[in-house]
């Protein structure tokens, strides 16, 4: 953090203004001529929620992806399929046992499963030959996108909100105050705040582990030069088939997430994968922190740009990437090649 | 490899092939014509597009068939349509030339982002292009009208033929797509496409050669968005409609698989790939239906048709042709008495 404030002062700055003055917006009363501006308070308040939430579920989709391809170069394009597979499956465990949390764990491990299979049947035939890769998850994703149709057909699914995380939350953030001079305090979904804090501390632990342990030391290794990791005598193919198999199991577990606070259909695929692929550019290949801060700022944008800008909120999520790819082709947190 | 000596036996076939091509409307019927060869002409156009790119310059760009749409939208846009409260109605020789100059441009800015990276990236990019063009034209309402987007965009009666006929779009759809393809052949021999393919295998030794990669690689990038955005035109006149589902994310998946199917490494690839996808697209229903399966698992059959071709055969329908051909000049070869005295030499070239 030292580093980037010495090397870039200006943009620090910048950075630390537009936080400050976002915790003002957040906290501060909203006189009338602000809200005149950008409407009620309430509205804001809602897309700036919505907007770290959205942020969240695409971090926990997009973490897998970029793990994936920073450490193997595996382009896997099937990602958007594991996240609608494991939402599917959490519908359905969630529908069978009436256990919300089971649904999580179970659709982890079978897309972790899932994962296993591909990457010792499919990527390691093809290791290094990144157009085949990209052409054969295609193929695979359009395969399962229709036996998904055919097994779930084209309805739309939503995993139910388990009783203790029903109703709203009233939060310590004043969103109006009414002319009798009542506070009105800002309620929010408990269940979106809930998952929000798990994939925070999901993406902690993912940071700890990867750096402060020995198998995440492996794969830091084996991102920046794999061949000299496999000449130290280490199973680079065990450490492949791990860090495959968490990626995929992450997309099923933000597949179930994403069930319960969107919908599943048939094209939430596609959706997801083009979203985690617009979050990794953003972010930097390879990055977990590129990962969040890319999630965070494309959730936003998606999320302030269908309140104040309806019509366009899809493209200026492309336009971020557009902005970013002119002038830092590697993404944000990316490191050039 | 593509070298054809005159008098040889390809020259003849594809001869033969040409003089088919031409005569096709004596002996086929409407439907083949229009529907089948007509859209497969098409397809194959902006396939090949995909092919000079990814075949000669090594950039995979899904970008093509928004490039396309981006043709059709604009000649709907300022030509005539139904929905003449946005079509300006503006003559064809205004209309036609500006819709395929806005649209290679579009193809060249995109391309122009695409070229700042390599290899997977330029996918991810130019797929994220696409979809930003397909979410626009969705969207936006007042020049693109959403959803619905345009019907009744119909070819210009020239010359007082129909072209909306099938004979007369057979034929206009088959000047222009071997133009494209003798364009795309002869630009490939040409200084400029073999810069390109130098550029394709090694852009540091061509960067020290004094070439300018980015350029060529935009250049070739604005090429082959012209020869997708005449496709466009030609496929809006083909469906008299445009709308925000043209260019999809699965047209433009597509597209890929045409021109990867058929094989990237020659221009007649993606003509290959298109005609065998038509024809799967319009008879794989009824295929499936005889088999006893669901008519709607026609996707599983492409997508299953497409995951065989490129594991096991990655240089498409062309690489399979290829090696069957080698096989058996293989096996002509040790027959031949010339093959045994070289083998049958010490030292001989093996």
């Amino acid at each position: 953090m030292s580093a980037f404030v010495r090397a870039h002062p200006a943009w620090s700055a910048v950075i630390a203004i537009a936080l400050a003055l976002l915790l003002v917006a957040v906290f501060a009363h909203w006189p009338p001529g602000v809200v005149a501006v950008l409407g009620r308070k309430k509205i804001f308040l809602n897309a700036l929620l919505n907007g770290i939430t959205l942020g969240g579920l695409y971090f926990l989709v997009a973490s897998g992806f970029t793990l994936i391809f920073g450490l193997m170069k595996n382009v896997n394009l099937a990602h958007g399929s594991l996240y609608l597979f494991g939402g599917y499956i959490g519908f359905e465990i969630a529908e069978a046992t009436g256990w919300w949390l089971l649904s999580f764990i179970v659709a982890f491990l079978l897309v972790a499963a899932i994962g296993v299979v591909l990457q010792t049947l499919v990527f390691r035939r093809i290791e290094g030959q990144d157009l085949r890769q990209t052409l054969v998850t295609i193929g695979i994703s359009i395969v399962v996108a229709d036996l998904m149709l055919w097994i779930w057909g084209g309805d739309f699914y939503q995993i139910s909100i388990p009783e203790w995380l029903q109703g709203p939350m009233v939060l310590p953030v004043i969103s109006a105050i009414k002319s009798s001079g009542a506070v009105v305090y800002l309620k929010y979904p408990l269940v979106r705040i809930v998952i929000f804090l798990a994939s925070v501390a999901i993406g902690l632990a993912m940071w700890m582990a990867l750096n402060r342990t020995r198998i995440g030391m492996l794969i830091r290794a084996g991102v920046d030069d794999r061949e000299m990791l496999a000449a130290s005598g280490i199973g680079v193919q065990r450490v492949f088939v791990l860090v495959f198999a968490f990626g995929a199991g992450l997309a099923g577990l933000a597949g179930v997430v994403g069930g319960t606070f969107q919908s599943l259909a048939p094209g939430e695929d596609i959706r997801f994968l083009l979203a985690s692929l617009v979050v990794v550019i953003v972010g930097g290949m390879g990055s977990i922190v590129g990962a969040a801060l890319g999630a965070l700022l494309i959730g936003l944008a998606e999320q302030f740009g269908s309140v104040y800008m309806p019509t366009y909120a899809v493209v200026l999520t492309f336009l971020i990437m557009v902005l970013v790819l002119a002038f830092r082709p590697q993404g944000l947190m990316g490191r050039r090649t | 490899m593509s070298t054809m000596q005159p008098g040889g036996p390809r020259t003849a076939a594809a001869w033969l092939l040409g003089l088919i091509l031409l005569l096709m409307p004596a002996f086929a019927g409407d439907f083949v014509l229009f529907q089948i060869f007509g859209w497969a002409l098409i397809l194959g156009m902006i396939a090949l597009s995909l092919m000079f790119l990814a075949g000669y310059g090594g950039m995979v760009s899904l970008v093509q068939m928004s490039v396309a749409g981006c043709a059709a939208y604009m000649v709907a846009i300022f030509g005539d349509s139904a929905i003449t409260q946005i079509s300006l109605g503006w003559p064809w020789w205004i209309t036609v030339p500006l819709a395929i100059a806005i649209a290679t441009l579009f193809g060249t800015l995109a391309g122009a982002l695409a070229v700042r990276t390599h290899g997977i990236y330029t996918i991810m990019i130019t797929l994220a292009i696409a979809s930003a063009f397909f979410y626009f034209t969705r969207q936006n309402y007042v020049v693109f009208n959403g959803f619905s987007g345009f019907n009744g965009v119909l070819p210009p009666p020239l010359f007082g033929v129909d072209w909306r006929q099938p004979v007369p779009f057979y034929y206009l759809a088959l000047f222009f797509a071997a133009l494209a393809y003798f364009l795309v052949l002869y630009i490939s021999r040409a200084p400029f496409g073999l810069a390109l393919q130098g550029i394709r295998d090694n852009p540091r030794r061509m960067e020290a050669l004094g070439f300018n990669v980015f350029l060529h690689r935009i250049a070739a990038y604005a090429f082959a968005s012209a020869i997708a955005a005449v496709a466009g035109v030609l496929l809006v006149w083909l469906n008299a409609q445009v709308s925000p589902g043209t260019a999809g994310i699965g047209p433009v998946i597509d597209i890929l698989i045409i021109a990867v199917v058929g094989g990237l490494g020659r221009p007649i690839g993606p003509f290959i790939g298109a005609i065998i996808y038509v024809l799967l697209r319009t008879f794989a229903l009824d295929f499936l239906v005889s088999l006893g399966l669901s008519g709607e698992r026609f996707q599983l059959l492409i997508g299953a048709g497409f995951l065989v071709i490129v594991f096991w055969s990655p240089d498409g329908v062309l690489g399979l042709w290829d090696r069957t051909r080698e096989r058996i000049t293989a096996r002509e070869r040790q027959r031949s008495p010339l093959y045994r005295a070289i083998r049958g030499q010490p030292g001989g070239p093996a």
